[in-house]
């Protein structure tokens, strides 16, 4: 049982395999050769305190029954499933179910994990919490908890980045958050990591660094997957109770891959649902401009764990480019390198322009705008819709859930940019993303 | 803490030992290899060597030196900008041994010796004569591979331990090190500060009963009056910043100098 839904954890619906055989529960701190702790001792008697508080909120109902409630009651959860009907149109006639997380507080999946590790801090009792964030979801997500539980919350955010989404630094701000622009390295995502890993190993006594997404030492990717393994219980209890049946594949976007691990954890044991990850494929992966990690990476370390890893023939890490600020990181937790590996998952990189064609599609045919990063997931399911109806699987019968990961209020300046919707003198003033004006 | 490995007495151990004899703490030096140049590096190692260092620490430039503040970011960003490359670091190493008789020590993130491979990078850093490594982000924990690499290759292998390390950790630290255990002097990153923390003493207490023969201190360290503080309780001094800071605004001579205050000498002419 995940005592945070009260769905049975040991995929007693499923048709999983033999009881002991089950991928839903991996608790770290290695997924097959990856994950680990590759990261200052410094920060290790931290990493432990935070584990042994976390395995021990894990069994104590007062802490669950915390969790569910904050979920229902100030996030809004359950989270609908919406058939999107027209968009399945365009995909084939397919039937495409949207799990829909842009309907959650703040916008976002990164909610659900947001609450769990504040709640996390306050048991350890740390006043201050930082965070990194690329588009500005974890970010205002972790300021929006912090509000919540009285905590001090200071985030870093890529320099690039406080550019392309400077409506979400303004909401930060409103929410009462330091906003810390990060000038080192490309200015993105990685580089904003590395400044709060600096920050929490000056200031670990008080402060809880609130990793946004299922990667780093354990036990972050262990437990960012817990608190958004919500996500998967309740699309699979719905998918069931809308069509009568599971879904034939499951597709979610890929930065870090926290969205898609909680969607993916409902699925893991049932063998013949497909599961999908999109990585961003910038402007191809035959340039040297993209973000698929898995697709064209290799193994090595990164913020805390092993894992596949865009880097050079030296180890440097390489400097990676996606239109959406949430995929712009060259790494990726290492629980799906496991799960691309073992051949579970089937990961693929998703261009800019697939992307942001799927994002138009979803707002004209379902009047729902997605952020860019969830459109590279929509994106997935129209190739795995043709894919499937050519090799004959009968539309009406083929069932697609996609996470429809956050909503695209943040994206509309780079959206409008994209579209050409708006002036190019305004274009100037209201940006958003010189990678997309490059890229068109 | 096992000083004598497979092949060698350790390197790092008997430069300490022969500081020891003379009733002084051992100073250990560090600068970026690459910065200003491969050949400024290894002019500014022998300068530090001439002028009293007895262990020349090289570090490789990374590009994600999370436990590195903004002097040496600086410098090793520079040095990757220009093309620096990881193999050139046993040119540099070369280039210092072959020039005077200090131990030289690698300091890398383990990224990049994961990706050339941990036997042949510890083959080659052993074949340039190198003393070995001392590794920021890699604990003992995930340290398999270079634990057997070491032993083959006869190289020291400098774990780090913190204010924050538990008796446990300490001492499993200290038992997987060879050469010296480096004591993070208070929790941050490098950078020169005014006063050196007082956490500095525990931790070096803590690591000599742990069963550390030889504890060194670095991070914070930036003047002659460090060195001597330090020096009564530890076996050794770690500047680092404040020699990159000199390298930058100075070039050799200006390292050569603060090189020579650090170690109470004067300059050597």
């Amino acid at each position: 049982m995940n005592p945070t839904t009260g769905e049975p954890a040991d995929g007693s619906q499923s048709a999983a395999t033999t009881p002991g055989d089950s991928l839903r529960h991996a608790a770290g701190p290695y997924f097959g050769a990856y994950g680990g702790r590759w990261m200052p001792e410094s920060l290790i008697a931290a990493m432990d305190e935070l584990n042994e508080t976390f395995e021990a909120a894990k069994a104590d109902p007062e802490f669950v029954a915390q969790v569910k409630d904050l979920n229902k009651n100030y996030s809004g959860r359950p989270s609908l499933l919406t058939e999107a009907k027209r968009f399945s149109q365009a995909a084939g006639g397919v039937r495409v179910f949207l799990k829909r997380e842009d309907l959650n507080h703040t916008g976002s999946h990164k909610i659900n994990n947001v609450l769990g590790q504040a709640l996390l801090a306050k048991r350890m009792g740390k006043t201050r919490i930082i965070a990194e964030t690329g588009a500005g979801q974890h970010g205002v997500a972790s300021a929006t908890a912090a509000a919540l539980m009285g905590l001090e919350c200071v985030v870093y955010m890529g320099a690039e980045d406080t550019r392309r989404q400077s409506l979400n630094v303004a909401r930060m701000e409103l929410l009462g958050a330091t906003v810390i622009p990060v000038t080192a390295g490309s200015q993105t995502l990685k580089d904003a990591i590395n400044e709060a890993l600096r920050d929490w190993v000056a200031n670990v006594e008080t402060t809880h660094y609130l990793l946004g997404t299922a990667a780093g030492g354990h036990p972050f990717p262990a437990m960012v997957r817990y608190f958004h393994e919500v996500i998967g219980e309740e699309a699979r209890e719905q998918i069931i109770a809308q069509a009568g049946r599971l879904p034939d594949a499951v597709a979610a976007c890929i930065g870090g891959g926290s969205n898609a691990i909680g969607i993916f954890h409902g699925f893991l044991d049932d063998a013949d649902v497909e599961l999908y990850g999109f990585e961003a494929g910038g402007d191809g992966i035959d340039t040297p401009r993209h973000a698929a990690t898995i697709t064209l990476g290799k193994p090595g370390v990164l913020h805390g764990a092993k894992s596949y890893l865009m880097q050079d023939d030296d180890g440097q890490t390489i400097e990676s480019h996606s239109i959406s600020a949430g995929l712009d990181y060259p790494g990726v937790g290492p629980e799906h390198a496991y799960l691309s590996d073992i051949g579970r998952v089937k990961y693929e990189p998703i261009t800019d322009t697939e992307a942001m064609d799927a994002f138009s599609l979803l707002c004209r045919t379902e009047g729902i705008i997605p952020a860019i990063e969830s459109s590279h997931a929509l994106a997935g399911a129209l190739k795995i819709a043709a894919r499937k109806i050519e090799s004959g699987a009968k539309p009406e019968e083929t069932i697609i859930v996609v996470n429809l990961s956050g909503r695209g209020d943040k994206d509309v300046g780079t959206a409008a940019e994209w579209f050409n919707l708006i002036d190019s003198a305004a274009t100037v003033e209201a940006t958003t993303d010189t990678d997309a004006k490059d890229a068109k | 803490m096992n000083n004598v490995s497979v092949n060698n007495v350790s390197k790092s151990a008997a430069a300490i030992a022969a500081a020891r004899a003379q009733g002084r703490p051992a100073l250990i030096c560090y600068l970026p290899a690459g910065f200003p140049d491969v050949q400024g590096t290894i002019d500014a190692a022998v300068a530090m060597a001439e002028n009293g260092a007895d262990i020349i620490e090289v570090g490789i430039p990374y590009s994600d030196p999370v436990m590195d503040g903004a002097v040496i970011q600086a410098a090793t960003v520079q040095a990757l900008a220009q093309g620096f490359r990881v193999a050139q670091v046993f040119e540099i190493i070369k280039g210092i041994t072959d020039r005077c008789s200090a131990t030289v020590m690698v300091m890398t993130y383990w990224n990049p010796v994961l990706s050339m491979g941990v036997d042949e990078f510890s083959r080659r850093l052993a074949e340039a004569g190198g003393a070995g490594l001392i590794t920021p982000d890699l604990i003992p924990d995930e340290a398999a591979e270079w634990m057997e690499a070491s032993d083959k290759y006869g190289l020291d292998r400098v774990f780090l331990v913190a204010p924050s390390s538990t008796e446990a950790r300490m001492k499993a630290t200290v038992e997987a090190s060879r050469g010296f255990v480096y004591c993070v002097s208070i929790m941050g990153v490098t950078g020169a500060r005014t006063e050196v923390s007082d956490a500095a003493a525990s931790v070096v207490a803590a690591a000599h009963a742990a069963g550390a023969e030889n504890a060194c201190v670095g991070l914070g360290v930036s003047a002659r009056k460090h060195v001597e503080e330090i020096g009564a309780y530890a076996d050794g001094v770690i500047v680092g910043t404040a020699l990159v800071a000199a390298l930058h605004d100075g070039g050799v001579p200006a390292v050569a100098k603060l090189t020579a205050e650090l170690s109470g000498r004067h300059i050597a002419v």
